[in-house]
């Protein structure tokens, strides 16, 4: 398709137009033309959060691997998926550690397709065969504890992170692609059936970003904060839906294909307007 | 919907529409420089020109919707779609976002002008970058549920004769292939090109709309001595041989436009489109021979000709008798079924390929009808006179089904659907 000639005329002296006339004329990127914002409060301030989360998933981490240690399969398969939150909540932080990441949080299919054998495989998705397939934590004391000494090193190594604004946009938008291709099709917990949590656990990531961002959203598109304030609120509440117990869910085996459609779709609705955020940097 | 949306639709400041806002500018500021005429601004909303000097385009603005008594393109994406706003003023208003994005869309333009930023995704999704505008035509319509709807307060505005397609004989209608609010016809030749226009109307209005169903379709016209000759269905038989000249004003007036006073008033040069994706089961027919293929149309094959006549479009003799004393075109095939009935509508049929059955292994292939009538029960009658004795049922099923209110055509400085917003 064609482009009309970009004709600059008074009408288009907005700072938005004036990075793309710059582009126009040269070859450098549009964001050079432009004062760069400065987003280190707020990088910080994730960071911090992420930190936070890795915090409590090394404590809870804990907690699940003595269980499964000491044979508590109950206990084991209650703190299973609340354990797990804390990880997918700060995904975007954990995902840049290409090996780490599978070696807690790979699925048996994972490991297939990157033509390694099941004794390869290790985590959280391990013990879950375990716990929901097999029924026993016998022979999964060294998962347990390899997966403690992952865990834990994954804590030590997120201090080292590189965390920017465009890793937590595009982290944003990541757990809803996250939630769109596997939570949505039951494929992360194909034996315990809790991709519910993990589900609750991305939309609250990506709405931590949302939050830590707002000021500056607000501040160049009011419309696009409430529009996102307007999504996260319709997702949670269909979510909310769905909901057993304190802080449970339904197995996610309890899902009609209308649920799981209109999930699907509220996923999508929030998606759009979080795409957008990366205004602020423009 | 809360409050917040509804301010959201009021203030248009939003970096989405600012941009097309903006460019929209730098657009009027082009057509000028070329002498093409200005873009003005009507009901907030940028009001843009059909480009005569675009390639393969069709006119967006007319006395009647495009898509409808255009040439038949090759390819169609048809979407429905429900609506998720809450009021008449929301609808209305995704309505108007949609207007200067048809006429770009139509005119082969991108939906930006300007480069976009790097950190967020680019307005137009670009995939038809390049290709010229195709014949895209984009139809328009609302479905019965739209009104039913109390949420729009349309109920009032509802003609009487929109309704749910009754059930006709061996249907099979699966509700993920029917009904819809709102309906897009996207035709092109050029399948990327009718692809694309729907996925960025339905982009575009993210959040305010759900697709529904969708369905793709293509159909290929041969040439016969120079000259469009009638083009065929997976059945290889000739699909249209009786269609009412497209080309005719008499005729499209007779048939396809509603003419004043012959329904709500907001309906005056629209019309009705019925769709239907009907199944056709190529296995069975593929060993099915061609004598009893033939019979169970009542036309030959190849040439298109009524049985017992040579060429296409011989005049029908339903009492012509071969040899042996029998009657040359079968009381229950298609066509003596169809003849039948008075009733005329203007057909715009697709064929459709869309992968396998699932539970059968079959093709999922067959016809994406679509009709285009000035009152749905020209259809019904036709579809009822086939009934159950239709000799063509039995390597057919009828899955999806919807039937939409088309507006009339959008005057420029106007927008899609308008009258049925003002008119009283």
């Amino acid at each position: 398709m064609k482009k009309m000639p970009f004709l600059l005329s008074t009408l288009l002296i907005t700072a938005a137009l004036a990075g793309c006339a710059e582009k126009e004329t040269s070859s450098q990127p549009v964001e050079a033309a432009q004062e760069p914002i400065d987003l280190q409060e707020e990088v910080g301030a994730y960071k911090e959060f992420a930190i936070e989360q890795m915090n409590e998933f090394v404590l809870e981490t804990e907690k699940f691997t003595e269980a499964v240690k000491s044979g508590d399969m109950e206990k084991a398969k209650e703190l299973y998926p609340l354990a797990r939150m804390y990880f997918e909540r700060s995904e975007p932080i954990a995902e840049s550690f290409g090996d780490l990441d599978p070696r807690i949080d790979a699925r048996l299919a994972d490991i297939q397709e990157a033509g390694q054998g099941e004794e390869d495989w290790s985590g959280y998705h391990k013990i879950e065969y375990g716990l929901w397939e097999e029924s026993t934590t016998e022979g999964y004391a060294e998962v347990a504890d390899q997966l403690l000494m992952d865990t834990k090193e994954l804590r030590a190594r997120v201090e080292t992170v590189d965390v920017t604004p465009d890793l937590m946009m595009t982290g944003a938008v990541d757990l809803l692609n996250e939630v769109s291709t596997s939570k949505i099709t039951g494929e992360e917990e194909i034996y315990s059936h809790t991709d519910l949590y993990d589900f609750q656990a991305n939309i609250e990531g990506a709405e931590k970003i949302f939050r830590i961002l707002e000021p500056e959203i607000t501040a160049k598109d009011q419309t696009l904060t409430e529009n996102l304030e307007a999504k996260f609120e319709a997702l949670y509440a269909l979510l909310d839906e769905h909901r057993i117990g304190e802080n449970g869910f339904v197995s996610y085996e309890e899902l009609t294909a209308e649920d799981t459609k209109q999930l699907s779709e509220a996923v999508n609705q929030l998606g759009e307007p979080l795409s957008q955020m990366g205004i602020i940097m423009e | 919907m809360t409050s917040t949306d509804e301010k959201w639709l009021e203030k248009k400041i939003s970096r989405r529409s600012m941009l097309k806002i903006t460019g929209a500018s730098a657009a009027g500021a082009a057509v000028l420089a070329s002498g093409m005429g200005g873009v003005a601004k009507a009901f907030g909303f940028d009001i843009l020109e059909d480009d005569a000097t675009a390639q393969n385009k069709v006119k967006f603005y007319g006395k009647h919707q495009s898509g409808i008594t255009t040439d038949t393109t090759t390819h169609v994406y048809f979407a429905s779609l429900n609506v998720l706003v809450g009021s008449q003023s929301e609808l209305q208003e995704l309505f108007k976002t949609w207007t200067p994005l048809a006429v770009r869309l139509m005119n082969g333009e991108q939906l930006e002008e300007a480069s976009p930023g790097v950190f967020t995704p680019p307005d137009d999704t670009g995939e038809a970058a390049g290709l010229d505008a195709s014949n895209l035509t984009l139809t328009f319509g609302v479905g019965p549920s739209l009104f039913a709807n109390k949420k729009f307060g349309l109920s009032a505005k509802r003609p009487s004769e929109l309704n749910e397609l009754p059930h006709f004989p061996k249907d099979q209608i699966a509700d993920q292939f029917s009904g819809g609010d709102i309906c897009i016809q996207a035709c092109a030749d050029d399948p990327q090109v009718a692809f694309h226009a729907v996925r960025n109307l339905v982009r575009a209005a993210s959040g305010k709309v759900t697709l529904k169903w969708t369905q793709t379709g293509f159909t290929s016209t041969p040439k016969e001595k120079d000259k469009k000759a009638t083009p065929r269905n997976l059945f290889a038989f000739k699909d249209g041989t009786v269609n009412p000249s497209p080309k005719s004003d008499i005729d499209m007036n007779e048939v396809v436009w509603v003419q004043p006073n012959e329904s709500q008033s907001w309906m005056a040069s629209g019309t009705y489109l019925v769709v239907r994706k009907i199944q056709m089961h190529l296995e069975t027919w593929d060993r099915t021979s061609l004598k009893a293929q033939e019979d169970t149309f009542g036309r030959h094959r190849d040439s298109g000709a009524p049985i017992g006549k040579k060429n296409e479009f011989d005049e029908v003799d339903l009492d012509s008798k071969d040899a042996t004393g029998n009657p040359h075109i079968s009381a229950d095939s298609h066509m003596a079924l169809a003849r039948k009935v008075k009733d005329r509508i203007l057909r715009r049929g697709f064929s459709y390929a869309s992968g396998l059955i699932d539970e059968t292994g079959a093709y999922d292939a067959g016809l994406l009808f679509i009709s285009f009538q000035k009152n749905p029960q020209q259809f019904i009658n036709i579809q009822n006179a086939l009934g159950r004795a239709d000799k063509l049922n039995e390597y057919i099923t009828h899955r999806g089904s919807g039937v939409f209110a088309c507006f009339p055509g959008v005057q420029k400085g106007s927008y899609i659907g308008e009258k049925l917003f003002s008119a009283f």
